[in-house]
C-alpha cells in the first residue's frame, strides 16, 4: 500500500516536472506558410510524370501504376508515335481520390510516374483536383538521373535499332549457316 | 481409370493421357511451354521436369518430363521435389537469357503465360551476363504483330499454324540459338486462322496489331460471353471493352463448338460497332420532292412503329439478327405478314435444311463431332470461307489416319511428333466437290471441279453406288467413262467403310438440288450402317436458322418484293438487312419506292436505309442480350459487354410494346410461342447462384474507376445497372471466375493467360464447369422419308460459262467487311476463269472484264483447276449485286482504265501461274 502511493507521487511529481521543463524547448512548429519546413526527398506528396535524360516522355502507358492504384484513382490510354515509343494518349490522376500511398510509384517499371516532397495541393473547387497529363509531365529526370527504360529493353525505337540495347548483340541474320 | 500418387496424394486419371495432362486436369500447378491441349506434347521445352520414382522403395527418383510420360496405372511422380524444382528453375532460366526486358511495352504483358510460368518456377535474376540474341521483326499484314526478340522458341507457332491449321508460309528457320519464326519474306500471313497464333505463343511474339493501336491489359477490359456474328458456326467469344469501345474479340473455350481457336473473320471483323457512321439517333426522311433528313425522338418514333400496327404492314427478317429481334417483328406485323430476309433461293435452302435436320436418318455434328470425322464428302460448299471455323475441324478430322495409324502401332495419340511421323502424309479420304477449287486443296484427297448441275450428277452416281436404292443421275451412265465410274466407285467405298462418315452441304452453293443429294447419300449410308450418318448442312449467317424457324415457309422474300411493289401492301419493316444483298437492284428499288413508309431497323447506314422514310438506331452484337441459332441447330446466349449510346435500342424494343420490359421476358415469351425455339428458355434458366447478386463483367482489377470520367465530372457517376441480366456493368458480385455458372474471361491464381482455362474444365479438353454449351433446337423426328428424286438438267444458261458465286472469307460477310483491318485484306470483285476459257477470249491474268450489259467489272485471274466451260465469279461488296449478274449472257474484256484495285489479297489453292 504504502509503495504504491509512494509510486504514485512519484510519477505525478516527475510528470509535472517534464511538463514544465517543456516551457524552456525550442517550439517544433514553424510559421508556414512563412516558414517552409524540409520536406525529405522521398516524401510522398504530388505525382509527377518524369522525362529521361534524353528529355523524352519516360512513362510507356504500360499501366502497372493504375493497376497498382488501391483507389483507382489513375486512368489512361495508351499509344504508339512514329518512332515506335509508347506514351499515354492521356493520363490523369484525380488527386481528389489519391492517397499518396506511393504504389505507383513502386510499380512504375520506367521510373517515370514519381512522388514528390510538394503536398500543397488544396483547392477550393474539387474538380480542379483532377490533373492531366500536361499539369503532370515535368521537364526533368525527377529523383532516378540516369534510368532510360529503352536504352534496357529489346523493343526498337528510332534512334536504337535491334542490337542496340544494353547487352545486345547484333541481330540474327538467319539466312547465316555460321556457328 | 488409372491411379496415380502426385506428391503422396493417390488420383484417379486416364491412363490414355500423359502426366502432364493429367496433373492440370487435377488442378494442380505444373509449368509448360510447348505443350498445348490441342497439340498434343513433343517434348521440346523441357520445362514440366516432375521426378518419377519406380515404386514406393524408390527414394532417389529420376527427373521425367511430364508431357512425354504416360499416367500409367501405379505411377509415382513428384511435383514438388526439390530437384524436380530447381530444374525447372534452371530451364525457364536459360530460357530467359535473350528475353528483351520489355514487359511494360508488351501487348502480352499481363496475360502472358511466359511471365505466369517464370513467377511459379521461381526464376527472378538473369545471371547470364553475355549478350542477348537479337531478331529483326517482319511485316506481318494488318492482323498480326511480330516481335522475335520475345521467342522462347517452344515451337508452338509453327505447330499450330503449319501442322494444325495447314499454312505454309511461316517456318523455323536457321538453327541453334539463332531459331527464327517467320516467313521467308515480310508479308501478309496467307493462313485464315492467323489470328489464334496470338493466344497460342506464350509469349509476345505474335500479338494483336489492331488491339495494340486501342491497347488495354486484359484486366481493364469489360468482358462479357458472347457468340461471333460473323458466320454459322456460332463460335463463343470474348469481346472486351473499355472506355466505350469496343477493343478486341478473343475465343472463348467451348468444348462442342470451337475450342480454342477461332478464324480471323471472327477475331477481327468486330470494329465497325466502334465506326464512326453508327445510326445513332431515329430519323425521318421525306422521299417526295425535296430529300430533308429530321431527327425524331425515341417515344415518337416508337409511336410511328406501333401505329403501323394498324395499317397493312409487312416485316422482312434478317438472318444477321438475334431471335428475339425477329421474334419482336414478327409479333409487330403478325406471322403471316413475317418475311424472310435472305434470298429466295437461300429460302428454299433453309426450308429443306429444316426438314433434314429433324429427321433421324441424319444426324447433326457440332464442331467437335466433325473433328472426328474418318471421311468425308463436302459437296458444293467453300467451307473456309463460308463457316471457316469447320474448315479448320476438317483439318484435324483428315487426320483420323494417324489417329488410327498411330493405335495400330501402339503410339499415344498425345505423341504429336510421333503420329506425324509415323503417318507422313496419310489422311482420311476427303472428296470435295465444288465449282471451283478450295483452300482444303492440300489436304484433299478427291478433289472435283464442275459446275454444280456437274457434281450433282456425279454425287447422285455416288449415292447409287453406296445404295442401289438412291435414285441414280439420268445421264450417269450415257456419258461417263471408265475413269469417272472408278473414281466414283473409290468415293462411295470410302465413305461406306467408313466409322463415320461425314456429309456436306449448304445453301450456299445457291442449288438447292445439292442439299438433296448430299442428304440422299448420307440416307444410302445410314441405310447401310443402320445407324444416323452425319450430315452437317451450312448456312451462310450468324442466324439463318433462327430465322428460317420463325417464318412461314410461303414468305419469300421474293413475295414480300412483289406485294410491296403491287401496291398490295403499303408499310414495311426491315429489321438489320440490307436487301440490296438478297434481290437484285431492280426489284428491291421497286419495291422500296412504291411502298408508303419504309421503317428500317439497323446500326450502319446502307443501301436500304438510304431509301428508308424512317430509320431506327439499333444495337449491334456487343451491346445487348441475345440468342443465335448455329448452323447444327446449337442455340446459344450472348450477352451484353458495354453500354451504347442511349437512342440506340436494340432492335426488338422499337417493335414491341412496353409490357415486355426484360430480354429474358421476350425470350421466354419467344420459347412458348415458337415449339421450336422452346430450348431457349434453357439458355436464360440458369439460377444465380447467390440469389440478388450479380456477375461482373469487369475483372476484380478494373482500373481507372475513379479517374476514368473525372475529366468530365469530379463526382462519380452510379455505376450503371444492369436490371436484364445476371451480369452487373461493375467490379462487384459473384466473381465470374470460379464461382459463378458464366465463364466470359479464364482467370485463376498464378494463370493470368489464357492457359488458365484448363483450371476451369472438367478435365483437359473437357467441358466447362460453369459454361454451357447450348441447346440443341431440333428434335429428331422418325419420319420415314424417301430418298429425293432429282431431276438435274443442266440449266439452260443464257452465258456461254456456267457462272458459280465464289465467296471471300473476309467480304463476303457483310459486317466484318465494314472493319477497317478487315478492308485491308478484302479482294475486288473477281471472275476465275479456266486457261482455255481465258485464252480463247483473249484475256490474261488481272485484266478486267465487264459482265454483261452491266457495268460491272470484274479481274480476271485464271485458275488450273477452273473447268472450262465454268467461271468462279466473287461479287465484292458494294461492287456488284450477285443478283443483278445472275442473267449475263457474255463476259467480254473491258477497256476502263478505272482502277478497280489488285487481287493481291487473294488466296487461291490454283492460282495459274504464267512461265
Amino acid at each position: 500500500m504504502l509503495k504504491l502511493i509512494q509510486d504514485t507521487l512519484t510519477s505525478q511529481v516527475h510528470t509535472l516536472w517534464l511538463v514544465f521543463k517543456h516551457a524552456f524547448v525550442k517550439a517544433d512548429t514553424v510559421q508556414y506558410p512563412e516558414e517552409a519546413p524540409y520536406m525529405s526527398p522521398r516524401w510522398r506528396g504530388r505525382i509527377i510524370l518524369s522525362r529521361d535524360p534524353d528529355g523524352e516522355e519516360r512513362c510507356v502507358a504500360c499501366n502497372l501504376c493504375a493497376c497498382a492504384c488501391p483507389v483507382d484513382c489513375i486512368a489512361l490510354q495508351k499509344a504508339e508515335d512514329e518512332d515506335g515509343r509508347w506514351y499515354p494518349e492521356f493520363f490523369r490522376i484525380n488527386f481528389s481520390r489519391c492517397i499518396m500511398c506511393g504504389f505507383c510509384e513502386e510499380a512504375c517499371p520506367t521510373n517515370a510516374i514519381q512522388l514528390t516532397p510538394d503536398f500543397e495541393m488544396a483547392e477550393y473547387v474539387r474538380q480542379d483536383m483532377v490533373w492531366e497529363k500536361e499539369d503532370l509531365l515535368i521537364n526533368g529526370t525527377g529523383k532516378y538521373h540516369d534510368y532510360n527504360f529503352y536504352r534496357v529493353a529489346g523493343k526498337s525505337i528510332k534512334g536504337k535499332d535491334k542490337g542496340e540495347a544494353l547487352n545486345e548483340a547484333e541481330p540474327v541474320n538467319v539466312r547465316s549457316l555460321l556457328p | 481409370m488409372a491411379k496415380i500418387v502426385i506428391d503422396g496424394v493417390t488420383y484417379e486419371v486416364n491412363p490414355s493421357n500423359n502426366l502432364l495432362q493429367e496433373s492440370l486436369s487435377q488442378g494442380l500447378d505444373l509449368p509448360y511451354f510447348c505443350w498445348h491441349p490441342c497439340m498434343g506434347s513433343v517434348g521440346a521445352c523441357r520445362q514440366c521436369a516432375v521426378k518419377q520414382y519406380r515404386d514406393e522403395n524408390d527414394e532417389n527418383g529420376m527427373i521425367v518430363m511430364a508431357c512425354m510420360t504416360p499416367a500409367t496405372d501405379g505411377a509415382i511422380i513428384s511435383i514438388e521435389d526439390v530437384q524436380a524444382k530447381k530444374m525447372r528453375e534452371q530451364v525457364i532460366e536459360s530460357l530467359m537469357i535473350s528475353h528483351p526486358h520489355d514487359c511494360p511495352v508488351c501487348e502480352e504483358g499481363g496475360e502472358c503465360h511466359l511471365q505466369d510460368m517464370t513467377q511459379m518456377s521461381g526464376h527472378n535474376y538473369r545471371r547470364y551476363d553475355k549478350k542477348k540474341v537479337t531478331h529483326r521483326n517482319q511485316y506481318l499484314g494488318p492482323f498480326i504483330n511480330h516481335e522475335m526478340n520475345r521467342c522462347i522458341t517452344c515451337y508452338r507457332c509453327v505447330r499450330y499454324y503449319d501442322d494444325y491449321a495447314g499454312g505454309t508460309d511461316l517456318s523455323a528457320q536457321a538453327s541453334h540459338h539463332h531459331v527464327y519464326f517467320g516467313r521467308q519474306d515480310d508479308g501478309v500471313l496467307e493462313n485464315e486462322f492467323s489470328g489464334n497464333l496470338i493466344e497460342v505463343c506464350p509469349t509476345g511474339v505474335f500479338t494483336d496489331k489492331a488491339f495494340s493501336k486501342r491497347y488495354s491489359r486484359k484486366w481493364d477490359l469489360q468482358v462479357a460471353p458472347s457468340v461471333c456474328t460473323g458466320c454459322a458456326a456460332g463460335c463463343n467469344t470474348s469481346p472486351g471493352e473499355r472506355y466505350g469501345e469496343l477493343r478486341r474479340i478473343v475465343n472463348r473455350y467451348n468444348s462442342e463448338v470451337n475450342g480454342y481457336f477461332l478464324c480471323d473473320r471472327g477475331r477481327f471483323g468486330f470494329d465497325f460497332v466502334n465506326s464512326e457512321n453508327r445510326i445513332t439517333a431515329a430519323f425521318r426522311r421525306n422521299r417526295n420532292g425535296s430529300e430533308w433528313i429530321e431527327e425524331v425522338d425515341t417515344g415518337d418514333a416508337r409511336a410511328a412503329v406501333a401505329n403501323l400496327k394498324k395499317t397493312s404492314v409487312l416485316g422482312i427478317g434478317s438472318p444477321r439478327a438475334s431471335n428475339e429481334s425477329n421474334f419482336a417483328l414478327r409479333s409487330l406485323v403478325g406471322q403471316e405478314n413475317f418475311f424472310a430476309g435472305y434470298s429466295d433461293l437461300e429460302h428454299e435452302s433453309m426450308q429443306l435444311i429444316n426438314n433434314l435436320m429433324t429427321n433421324d436418318t441424319f444426324h447433326n455434328p457440332s464442331i467437335r463431332e466433325i473433328e472426328q470425322a474418318d471421311a468425308i464428302l463436302i459437296l458444293g460448299e467453300d467451307v473456309t470461307n463460308v463457316a471457316p471455323r469447320i474448315a479448320l475441324a476438317l483439318r484435324q478430322s483428315v487426320r483420323g489416319r494417324a489417329r488410327e495409324l498411330a493405335a495400330a502401332n501402339q503410339i499415344p495419340q498425345w505423341q504429336d511428333a510421333a503420329v506425324r511421323e509415323l503417318a507422313q502424309r496419310e489422311l482420311s479420304p476427303m472428296t470435295v466437290m465444288t465449282p471451283y477449287a478450295t483452300r482444303l486443296e492440300d489436304v484433299t484427297t478427291h478433289s472435283i471441279v464442275d459446275s454444280i448441275s456437274g457434281l450433282i450428277a456425279m454425287a447422285q452416281s455416288i449415292a447409287n453406288e453406296i445404295s442401289n436404292e438412291a435414285p441414280s443421275s439420268s445421264e450417269a451412265n450415257s456419258d461417263s467413262n471408265k475413269e469417272a465410274r472408278d473414281l466414283i466407285s473409290q468415293i462411295a467405298n470410302e465413305l461406306s467403310e467408313a466409322k463415320r462418315p461425314l456429309i456436306i452441304a449448304g445453301s450456299t452453293a445457291g442449288d438447292p438440288k445439292t442439299l438433296k443429294v448430299a442428304a440422299n447419300i448420307a440416307r444410302a449410308l445410314s441405310a447401310n450402317r443402320s445407324k444416323p450418318t452425319d450430315l452437317c448442312l451450312l448456312s451462310p449467317e450468324v442466324n439463318s436458322v433462327g430465322l428460317s424457324l420463325m417464318v412461314n415457309s410461303e414468305n419469300s422474300l421474293g413475295k414480300a418484293l412483289a406485294l410491296l411493289s403491287s401496291g398490295e401492301v403499303k408499310n414495311v419493316v426491315v429489321l438489320e438487312n440490307d436487301l440490296y444483298r438478297r434481290a437484285s437492284t431492280a426489284s428491291v428499288d421497286a419495291a422500296l419506292q412504291t411502298a408508303e413508309s419504309v421503317v428500317v431497323a439497323g446500326h450502319l447506314p446502307t443501301p436500304t436505309t438510304a431509301r428508308a422514310t424512317l430509320v431506327l438506331p439499333s444495337t449491334a452484337f456487343s451491346e445487348h442480350e441475345a440468342t443465335y441459332v448455329n448452323f447444327e441447330g446449337r442455340a446459344q446466349l450472348s450477352y451484353q459487354v458495354h453500354r451504347c449510346h442511349s437512342d440506340v435500342l436494340p432492335s426488338w424494343r422499337w417493335f414491341m410494346g412496353p409490357d415486355i420490359a426484360h430480354v429474358d421476358d421476350l425470350i421466354s415469351l419467344c420459347a412458348s410461342e415458337i415449339t421450336e425455339l422452346r430450348v431457349l428458355s434453357e439458355l436464360i434458366s440458369g439460377a444465380d447462384i447467390i440469389p440478388g447478386i450479380k456477375v461482373p463483367r469487369q475483372s476484380h482489377r478494373y482500373s481507372g474507376r475513379t479517374a476514368m470520367k473525372a475529366n468530365i465530372n469530379v463526382h462519380e457517376p452510379k455505376q450503371p445497372v444492369d436490371e436484364e441480366s445476371k451480369m452487373s456493368f461493375s467490379m462487384e458480385g459473384v466473381p465470374s471466375t470460379k464461382d459463378s455458372n458464366i465463364l466470359a474471361s479464364s482467370w485463376a491464381p498464378s494463370w493470368n493467360s489464357n492457359q488458365s482455362i484448363s483450371k476451369f474444365q472438367e478435365e483437359v479438353n473437357g467441358e466447362l464447369k460453369q459454361g454451357h454449351v447450348g441447346s440443341q433446337v431440333f428434335e429428331k423426328l422418325s419420319a420415314q422419308q424417301s430418298y429425293f428424286e432429282i431431276t438435274n438438267s443442266p440449266q439452260g444458261s443464257p452465258c456461254d460459262l456456267t457462272i458459280s458465286f465464289a465467296q471471300q472469307i473476309f467480304g463476303s460477310d457483310e459486317l466484318s467487311a465494314k472493319t477497317a483491318t478487315i478492308v485491308e485484306r478484302m479482294t475486288p470483285s473477281y471472275i476465275g476463269l479456266s486457261l482455255e476459257d481465258a485464252d480463247s477470249r483473249g484475256l490474261k491474268q488481272g485484266n478486267t472484264v465487264r459482265l454483261g450489259e452491266s457495268s460491272a467489272i470484274a479481274i480476271v485471274t485464271i485458275r488450273s483447276k477452273q473447268k472450262t466451260g465454268t467461271a468462279a465469279l466473287y461479287c465484292a461488296p458494294g461492287e456488284i449485286n450477285p443478283f443483278d449478274v445472275a442473267e449475263i449472257k457474255t463476259i467480254c474484256k473491258s477497256d476502263t482504265k478505272q482502277a478497280v484495285g489488285d487481287l493481291d489479297c487473294l488466296q487461291l489453292s490454283d492460282h495459274w501461274e504464267d512461265d
